[in-house]
């Protein structure tokens, strides 16, 4: 069993180097190859999982140590796998979802020139993250992590010849290396302070020291944070998520779905021992959790790009997670619950939004959509159980991971508790309001159609079944998750074993929380059908409010990295470079200068005159002889 | 008369030499100079000799003479072939060693 | 045997004889020494030093180092200033001979360092406290006599710088050789080719004027008259040209010379021989319009 973990990773990384290595002679192939391969590893995957249910619930992790990657005294670098309930729950994800939508790209990438490469880096990219999910220390779940940022990268700038895709690629890159740094800071210390990278070393150790070495602890943790921030897109790191959507809709579904964007999350969940040692670091999580979830979803409803408001739903689910995150025990189950259920209905509403631009000559823009639902029927419906599940419709997956967690916010206690609560139900109203507003702009209302720049007529068809086959088992997923879930706490008792779990004391009771929710739906749905359902949708978008503007811009965050970030960084370079040109170039030039002076003085000595050589000589063994005699004398 | 008189005279010779050395610009008297200068030495050598009542120092300055032979002729060689080149025997014209 | 005996006797205690033998030979010496460094000439400071190093084998042979002694005489007055001697010979007389100091303070800073060398080595000396001495006798009669003792320690316990030292003369013996040799790296001329390069390069084709005029100005340092009256520099030698030690007998000279035969003969009341004398006036201006022609 312990040798499959290794194949798990090894099948997508064997697809990317075949694909990426093996040249046009796959290009006719590649694709079904890359799909293979990730599918292969869905079914080890699955062998393992049928293999872990088979034992006790305390007995369930499998290790595997492969081989010993720096053997050098004092440090070892260990290359093994760990493979418990939590990293079992994010295989299946990823290789499910990531699965599904290799199939799916199949038919969205069918005209695509570069299709071979792009499975490659499909592949490499799945390998990257179940190394990061998988690996036993913090330096293997960082060469996943850094993996994962690259094939990022790649993907994201897939379509390199847009120079939009070329920047926002590198944009994602950069932001995320500020997060990476944070990382790796992280493991730095964790290795000066324990000793060691392994989770089985670091964690215990963390627990046992929380009185002792508070202050490390949670500086660890903040870094943690931060190297969350990055990869999952969290307030302040949160500028690239929104570019990332230049990439070809199914990265996107990827990223916000199965991969990348949850790492944040699998992060804080793993190194749970770490945040429970450090309040500070969880307050932290929390807050940035909070603020990123209504920063998120302010964002999305302001967005007319489809995938862009998609992108900002995504931005504040992952807020959510974040937030129960930080929430400690009574929160890691949920965060993950809310994860997978979220991967489900994301991934479907991503792929519901690539079927509908397949269909609409790659046309973004949901006021040129409008009564879509008759010509493409399977991705309505798709989209529409996907759009249930993430408002929280009851009954549907979404429903119980988000309730779980609002609850859960209640009962953190206390004010911050009753803070958290309502933030999170005002996300939920707000989720409500953009994704329905997302919901009638596309599939309702009358045509906005308009011919495309080269003249052509948009004909709104369904996506081939290579496209609509995957949209429909994520949608089973979407509605159906969140309930098999939660029958008999079934996830709950599942995770339980590795991240821990505590009820909370609620001062709220959960049949309030529930009541709230569903008026918080009610109400943004509501207001979305005022705005968009009975009214028609303008073409152009109005001006709108400071806010609405505001929020179209990102809520101003690119502004606000190039005023202080872009400029401050310039000012910064151009004073260090006045500082480099007067002070250490001053220092320099004029030790440099008075060394040649005093040496051109003294050059004068050296006149090539052997007599006056034969003076100096002559002087200093007088001096030596005169040393000599007061030596003796003394 | 004190011996210690002997090294007085070789201090003086030397320190004859050693001036010569540096106010004279022709390089065979230079070379004479400092001849004078290591006979000076021998002197001292002889006279210590005298004074310790062994012979050590004579077989000294018996090495120096014999050390002063070998380095007469290599100097000499160096004089004869500068000359050859420059057409002068002044230390003061080799002065090509400088910046 | 017993003169050793008796010499080394002496050594123990200073005699008076010693005493004045070593006043008078070491004014000597000193005097030597500043002749070496003052005279002007090359071979003058040769020969003061050769004084002083002889001076110097007296003093060795007074303190009871005969082999020394001899040895000082025989390799360095001997051989090691007759090559100083030969080598002035074969440079010559430079303007380096000069005393005239051309470097700017140096021979104040020479005399600044030699003063206070010499003070610090004498007050060194002074204050040593050498009251008593062993002297060289019993040394000289342990092996019986100084060269066999001098033999048995350069043989013992110097055998290893003695062997080094035979090393050092034949590489020095190969330096010099290497240094004053110069090889040839063309074929030498023939006497044709000498010629026909200067035929070719133009310059004197025909042999040297020789020097001299009349009967009794024909030694070499007067240069021959040309037909114009004027002096040829090729007809003497370049040496003496550029000693300046050439006997001027241009025209002006000539006349100057005949005025005075002339003031001569009247004194001596003689018929003056005046046509002789306009006969030569004349001829040189003729000869020169010739040239002009």
């Amino acid at each position: 069993m312990e040798t499959l973990i290794g194949l798990l990773v090894a099948a997508p990384l064997l697809g990317a180097g075949v694909l990426l290595t093996g040249g046009r002679r796959f290009d006719r192939t590649g694709h079904l190859l890359g799909t293979l391969f990730a599918l292969l590893s869905f079914v080890f995957g699955m062998v393992l999982f049928v293999n872990m249910l088979g034992k006790n619930a305390d007995d369930r992790a499998l290790h595997s140590h492969l081989f010993t990657w720096v053997p050098v005294e004092g440090f070892q670098a260990q290359v093994g796998f760990q493979l418990d309930q939590l990293s079992m729950t994010f295989v299946l994800l990823i290789t499910g979802v990531g699965t599904l939508i290799h199939i799916y790209s199949i038919g969205y990438m069918e005209h695509d020139e570069r299709r071979r490469r792009f499975f490659g880096y499909l592949n490499l990219f799945l390998a990257a993250m179940l190394l990061l999910v998988l690996a036993d220390n913090y330096l293997l779940l960082y060469a996943g992590w850094e993996g994962v940022g690259l094939a990022s990268y790649l993907l994201i700038g897939f379509w390199q010849h847009k120079p939009s895709a070329a920047t926002a690629a590198k944009k994602a890159f950069l932001v995320n290396r500020v997060g990476d740094m944070g990382l790796s800071i992280g493991i730095m210390l964790m290795f000066t302070t324990f000793g060691s990278f392994a989770f089985s070393n670091v964690l215990p150790r963390a627990a046992q020291a929380a009185g002792t070495q508070h202050a490390t602890i949670t500086g660890i943790g903040f870094m943690l944070l931060l190297a969350a921030c990055g990869k999952s897109a969290q307030v302040p790191l949160q500028s690239w998520l929104g570019d990332a959507m230049e990439g070809p809709t199914p990265v996107s579904a990827l990223i916000h779905a199965a991969t990348m964007v949850t790492a944040g999350v699998y992060l804080i969940v793993r190194s749970g021992a770490i945040f429970n040692a450090a309040p500070d670091a969880q307050t932290a999580v929390v807050t940035v959790g909070a603020v990123t979830l209504l920063f998120g979803a302010i964002v999305g409803c302001a967005k007319d790009d489809i995938k862009k408001a998609l992108a900002g739903s995504t931005m504040s689910q992952i807020g959510y997670m974040i937030m129960a995150a930080g929430l400690g025990p009574i929160g890691y189950v949920f965060a993950i619950m809310h994860l997978v259920t979220h991967g489900f209905f994301k991934a479907g509403l991503f792929l519901g939004a690539g079927s509908v631009m397949h269909g609409m000559n790659d046309e973004v823009d949901m006021r040129r959509y409008g009564g879509l639902r008759k010509f493409m029927p399977i991705t309505f419906v798709t989209f529409g159980l996907g759009y249930l599940a993430i408002i929280g419709f009851p009954g549907l997956s979404g429903f119980f991971s988000k309730d779980k967690i609002i609850e859960a916010a209640y009962a953190k206690g206390g004010t911050e508790g009753w803070i958290l609560g309502s933030a999170a139900l005002l996300g939920a109203a707000i989720t409500a309001f953009y994704m329905t507003r997302v919901m009638l702009m596309t599939f309702f209302g009358e045509k906005r159609w308009v011919p495309d720049a080269e003249g052509h007529e948009p004909h709104p068809h369904e996506s081939p079944k290579s496209m609509t086959v995957p949209m429909i088992i994520l949608a089973f997923g979407s509605v159906f998750a969140g309930g098999l879930f939660s029958i008999n706490s079934s996830f709950v008792k599942w995770l339980e074993p590795v991240t821990g779990h505590s009820e909370g004391n609620s001062p709220v009771s959960t049949g309030t929380v529930t009541a709230a929710t569903m008026v918080c739906l009610v109400i943004g749905v509501g207001i979305a059908w005022l705005m968009y359902g009975r009214r028609s949708v303008p073409a152009v978008a109005p001006r709108g409010s400071l806010v609405t503007r505001a929020a179209r811009r990102d809520l101003l965050q690119d502004d606000f990295n190039h005023v202080v970030l872009v400029r401050g960084g310039e000012h910064l370079t151009r004073s260090l470079v006045y500082l480099d040109h007067s002070l250490v170039d001053g220092v320099v030039n004029g030790s440099a200068a008075s060394v040649g002076g005093l040496s051109g003085r003294l050059r004068r000595l050296q006149n090539g005159y052997v007599r006056s050589y034969a003076v100096s000589m002559l002087g200093g063994t007088a001096v030596v002889v005169a040393a000599t005699l007061l030596m003796r004398a003394v | 008369m004190n011996p210690a008189n002997y090294l007085y005279l070789a201090a003086l010779l030397f320190t004859i030499g050693a001036a010569g050395v540096l106010i004279r610009r022709n390089a065979i008297v230079v070379f004479m100079c400092v001849e004078l200068m290591l006979n000076a030495c021998n002197l001292a050598f002889v006279t210590f000799s005298r004074l310790h009542g062994n012979l050590d120092g004579q077989v000294i300055a018996f090495f120096t003479m014999v050390v002063a032979a070998a380095e007469v002729v290599v100097g000499l060689a160096i004089i004869v072939s500068i000359y050859r080149t420059r057409h002068s025997a002044s230390v003061d014209d080799a002065n090509l060693m400088k910046l | 045997m017993t003169g050793s005996m008796s010499l080394a006797a002496a050594a123990y205690q200073t005699s008076t004889g010693e005493a004045v033998q070593f006043w008078v030979l070491g004014t000597v010496a000193v005097i030597g020494a500043l002749g070496t460094v003052l005279m002007k000439k090359s071979v003058h400071s040769a020969l003061s030093l050769a004084g002083t190093m002889i001076v110097l084998a007296v003093f060795y042979l007074a303190q009871g180092a005969y082999f020394l002694g001899v040895v000082q005489i025989v390799v360095y007055t001997g051989a090691i200033m007759m090559l100083f001697l030969f080598v002035v010979m074969l440079v010559g007389i430079t303007a380096a001979d000069s005393l005239k100091e051309t470097l700017k303070g140096q021979r104040w800073m020479a005399a600044l360092c030699g003063l206070g060398f010499g003070i610090l080595l004498i007050a060194g000396i002074a204050n040593a406290s050498l009251h008593s001495f062993a002297g060289t006798g019993q040394a000289n009669a342990a092996d019986g006599g100084n060269v066999q003792g001098l033999a048995h320690l350069v043989f013992t316990k110097y055998v290893w710088a003695f062997e080094i030292t035979g090393a050092l003369l034949i590489t020095a013996a190969i330096g010099a050789m290497v240094l004053t040799h110069r090889e040839r790296t063309e074929e030498r001329l023939t006497q044709r080719e000498q010629a026909e390069a200067r035929v070719r390069e133009g310059k004197q084709v025909t042999p040297l004027p020789a020097p001299g005029t009349y009967a009794r100005h024909n030694a070499v340092d007067v240069p021959a008259l040309l037909p114009d009256g004027s002096i040829s520099e090729l007809s003497v030698s370049s040496t003496l040209r550029e000693r300046g030690q050439i006997r001027d007998v241009s025209r002006d000279a000539m006349r100057r010379l005949a005025e005075l035969d002339q003031r001569s003969d009247e004194w001596l009341e003689r018929a003056p021989e005046q046509p002789e004398l306009e006969h030569d006036g004349e001829r040189a201006p003729a000869s020169a319009e010739e040239g002009a022609k």
